[in-house]
């Protein structure tokens, strides 16, 4: 359905107090708080509602999965804003929570040659395989004598954050004056101008006839009127609200029998923690464009797998092993263990990896059946399994933190520390901020304008150990632009000087960095036996990672129906995804000849659920039943909108389903 | 016809039917391993004769529906934040053990008891609703035992379709064997229904239903009576899953023929 129909829908509104936008660490914080201080002791309100005179103010919270916990996240944190939230926080009442104990970093050697290393890292490896006698090397693991103190999480905990999303719902609803509603997407936000025309100047396609005044961000990312100043006009536009997602339509929104559209929830203060690729984040930053300099080029997909160890594990609760090297040099992994012989254990595929065929569940199988960690996990099984895009931009990638009538806070708004690898710990603590900001307001009765937010929120954010932190890590992982030792070395610079020197340069979009497969592989398959292959696969409908892995020598993965599963059964056994019906499907190709002209097709390549398929003329084929809202299409995607080079072309919006477990 | 009907739907709830679940001793008896972790749901069963009650309310000005629940607080509300927005609802909760490996009988008695406490609840108006069976054990005991607790002598088990005539008699149709229905009538209230699957799809998410819901569910499980069992008569001697081989390949281009003959060619195999 497209936004001139849409906006010609009657749809019913509800006002509140505050709204907000996905439920995860950051709004946890954000509602943890500001629960705590609505009601008095005697269950009056101790702040009076606008909308209800009499009550406390009317907090609710969108979810857009089904459940809140259903994200996914292994986590090990120094939990020092939960600890702040939560001072007499007993452990044993999280599950899956339990103290760090032993810390190790690991660098691994391909045991099989068919991972792709530059000269410098060969020479490393050969190093290490000759004096090994003499190294903590074993296993083809190398245990690294030393690392940095910022990497250490002493102290602090690993978590499921399913489970902890869970408590943490738990604890806030107890309260009574907020509500968490999940299953429930936000598909646009409600923008207000206060010039009643701006509205269609600067969204054509998304603004007529909704009331006068108001426009609401598009998820088509419409491209602005030609010669419109943008930045001028919209510097006085009001968020008031959200519209939640239209219920009973078909795969492109048309409605059908059982129509519902989605309501209007109105309210004066809109708290935006939808995550590093929310749609209504980008819809701010679309409406609002990103600060000057300020850019998200740094991404990650994380996948993981939660494991039944076997029952005679030499692996303690607590033990945090990070690894680097392989299968990949670019490829980071985890392995967090838990109580009762559960361990979280993954791996990152940056966007700096430069494979075209970055597919992260084989990868994942790669790295468990490395020697080093096969030893621990051969015997055990799936419990879980998951992905997830990480913003890996950091303070860089921070949009403007407020505006009239909004505030964000948490990973999308640029808050993880990519030096140090924490962003639950950060996430939480901006939402602790702004509900401390929005408590003041509320007190003195001042309205949610910018500068109210400035001067309470974004202030109190300047001045914490997120805003300190973050300012060292900020340029610290540039190197890895130009190469992983580049990269591991600029880390451990920024990170020992306090980020006074950094490596490397500006980063660039991703979709610069990608090349074909043709030319990533030339000298190694030639090309006409690639184009062959595509052809196969296409046919098949399936994407040409697998064929091109094998053909570089990389083993079969033996699978074993526990563990070692085929990528649909993870998806099954694992996610237990879900995509319920009536939705329409929240992953679009905009402009169907850029795919056709696209010989990459990467989206297909790295979904973390086989939902993007070769499809007719070129353009893939999108199965929502398949996916996981891991996002990684979404700044995977290699052709750049000719109006827009920060933009690739697809768009992610706002969807329902996805991961259904809570053990992530 | 302007009947007004005081509807009482009796609905636990159960572990996500999705998650993978697994049976363990406990020193209590037979659990689930990781129960408390694992996400919950309203029994689907259940589900469908809440969703059967709000329609029957919606199309009798004036009705009303009380939902009856017993569980683990911390999950009852966990669960309420999915089912709240559904369709509107009077809370009574009840704190307690919610894993299916409760004696029915006890169940049956609690849930008796917290109906007959309803303020206000005039049997002559009471149509009471609940699962056919469960999700979590499926004794499909609990429903007939509700009924003969609160004096109710007109039961259906299996219900898929309820129509009230014009002058307020019931017609029923309750599932039998040999996969047919069976039509009953019944002249009118009290009566109580488990029911199966009924007719109707689950009811689109609705802000404002939720809204006004809340205002009675947080109260209502702040104010949770806990329940204990003795389990006095109960044992189990074994709880088991059955044992599964998965080979899953998703295909969407097959016909239910097709699907269904190559089912059939892998359990031959």
């Amino acid at each position: 359905m497209d936004d001139g129909v849409q906006t010609q829908i009657e749809r019913q509104r509800m006002d509140a107090d505050i709204v907000c936008v996905g439920f995860g660490p950051a709004t946890a914080g954000f509602l943890a708080t500001l629960s705590k201080q609505l009601v008095n002791a005697d269950g009056t309100p101790a702040i009076e509602s606008a909308v209800m005179p009499g009550l406390p103010p009317q907090v609710l919270c969108y979810e857009r999965s089904d459940d809140i916990g259903f994200g996914v996240s292994g986590v090990v944190t120094k939990a020092r804003a939960l600890r702040a939230t939560f001072p007499d926080l007993d452990q044993a009442q999280i599950p899956m929570a339990t103290p760090v104990g032993e810390e190790k970093v690991l660098y691994l050697l391909d045991p099989h040659g068919a991972s792709r290393r530059s000269a410098a890292l060969r020479l490393a490896d050969a190093f290490i395989r000759a004096f090994q006698w003499m190294l903590p090397f074993e296993q083809h693991g190398l245990k690294l004598p030393w690392t940095p103190p910022f990497l250490h999480k002493h102290g602090g905990m690993v978590l499921s954050l399913g489970q902890f999303m869970q408590w943490a719902g738990a604890q806030v609803q107890a309260t009574g004056t907020v509500q968490i509603w999940p299953g429930t997407p936000v598909a646009k936000i409600l923008i207000e101008d206060a010039n009643p025309n701006m509205a269609q100047a600067s969204s054509p396609a998304s603004s007529a006839g909704v009331s006068p005044g108001v426009s609401i961000g598009s998820g088509a990312l419409p491209q602005p009127a030609a010669g419109t100043d943008c930045a001028t006009l919209t510097s006085r536009s009001k968020v008031v609200g959200v519209r939640l997602l239209d219920q009973g339509v078909d795969k492109k929104g048309n409605p059908l029998e059982g129509f519902t559209p989605g309501m209007d929830i109105r309210a004066a203060l809109t708290v935006v923690g939808d995550g590093p690729i929310g749609p209504i984040g980008q819809q701010l930053e679309a409406h609002f464009d990103m600060p000057h300099d300020h850019h998200k080029r740094d991404w990650a997909v994380g996948m993981k797998f939660v494991v039944d160890l076997p029952e005679n594990t030499a692996l303690k609760p607590g033990t945090v092993l990070h690894t680097f090297g392989y299968p990949e040099p670019e490829i980071f992994g985890f392995l967090y263990v838990h109580p009762e012989r559960v361990a979280s254990l993954g791996i990152f595929v940056p966007s700096w990896f430069d494979s075209p065929v970055r597919t992260a569940y084989r990868y994942l199988q790669h790295w468990m059946l490395h020697p080093y960690l096969w030893r621990y996990l051969q015997g055990g099984k799936l419990r879980s399994w998951g992905a997830k895009t990480l913003g890996e931009s950091g303070r860089r990638g921070e949009p403007h933190l407020v505006g009239d009538g909004y505030a964000r806070i948490g990973e999308g708004s640029g808050s993880t520390n990519v030096l140090t690898g924490s962003g639950v710990d950060e996430a939480w603590a901006t939402g602790t901020q702004l509900a401390e900001a929005v408590l003041e307001l509320l007190k003195v009765k001042k309205s949610f304008t910018k500068e109210n937010l400035e001067a309470t929120y974004v202030k109190r954010r300047r001045a914490s150990w997120v805003e300190r932190e973050a300012r060292v890590a900020e340029k610290s992982r540039d190197g890895f632009q130009q190469g992983v030792v580049r990269g591991l070395m600029g880390m451990a610079l920024a990170g020992l000087t306090k980020g006074k020197l950094t490596l490397g340069g500006e980063p660039v979009q991703p979709w610069k960095r990608i090349p074909s497969p043709e030319e990533y592989y030339r000298g190694k398959i030639p090309v006409a036996e690639i184009q062959k292959l595509r052809k196969e696969c296409t046919i098949k409908g399936v994407s040409l990672h697998g064929v091109l892995m094998d053909r570089l020598g990389w083993p079969a993965i033996p699978f074993d129906g526990q563990l070692l599963v085929s990528h649909q059964d993870a998806l099954l056994m694992g996610g237990k995804v879900q995509a319920p019906p009536g939705y329409a499907d929240h992953v679009v190709f905009l402009y169907p000849e850029l795919c056709q002209k696209c010989g990459t097709k990467i989206c297909i390549e790295a979904c973390s659920g086989q939902a993007i398929a070769p499809g007719e003329n070129g353009v893939p084929n999108f199965d929502r039943e398949k996916c996981v809202h891991c996002g990684a299409c979404l700044w995977n995607c290699s052709q750049p909108l000719p109006y827009d080079s920060e933009r690739g072309n697809i768009a992610f919006r706002a969807g329902t389903g996805g991961l259904h477990s809570a053990e992530n | 016809m302007n009947t007004v009907y005081q509807i009482v739907v009796c609905a636990g709830i159960v572990p996500d039917p999705l998650q993978t679940l697994e049976p363990v001793a406990s020193p209590s008896g037979p659990a689930l391993k990781n129960e408390m972790m694992l996400p919950a749901v309203l029994d689907p069963w259940a589900s469908h004769s809440l969703y059967e009650a709000a329609n029957l309310a919606k199309h009798l000005p004036g009705s009303k529906v009380w939902l009856v629940s017993l569980g683990p607080k911390a999950k009852l509300q966990q669960v309420m934040m999915t089912v709240a927005q559904k369709v509107p609802f009077e809370l009574v909760a009840l704190d307690g053990p919610g894993g299916g490996f409760t004696e029915a009988a006890e169940v049956a008695a609690m849930l008796a008891e917290a109906i007959q406490a309803i303020p206000g609840l005039d049997k002559s108006k009471l149509l009471v609703f609940g699962g056919w069976e469960s999700a979590s054990r499926g004794a499909g005991a609990t429903m007939q035992m509700v009924g003969e607790r609160l004096g109710i002598m007109d039961q259906f088990q299996g219900v898929d379709e309820l129509k009230i005539a014009a002058d307020g008699s019931l017609e029923i149709l309750e599932r039998i064997e040999g996969g047919k229905h069976q039509i009953s009538k019944c002249a009118g209230l009290p009566a109580l229904l488990g029911w199966a699957t009924g007719n109707l799809p689950e009811p689109k998410n609705n802000p404002q239903i939720g809204m006004v819901n809340m205002r009675t569910v947080m109260p209502a499980l702040q104010k949770a009576k806990p329940v204990k069992f003795a389990g006095d008569g109960l044992s189990f001697v074994n709880v088991a899953l059955p044992k599964q081989l998965r080979e899953t390949r998703i295909v969407k281009d097959k016909s239910p023929d097709d699907v269904a003959k190559e089912i059939i060619e892998w359990i031959k195999k």
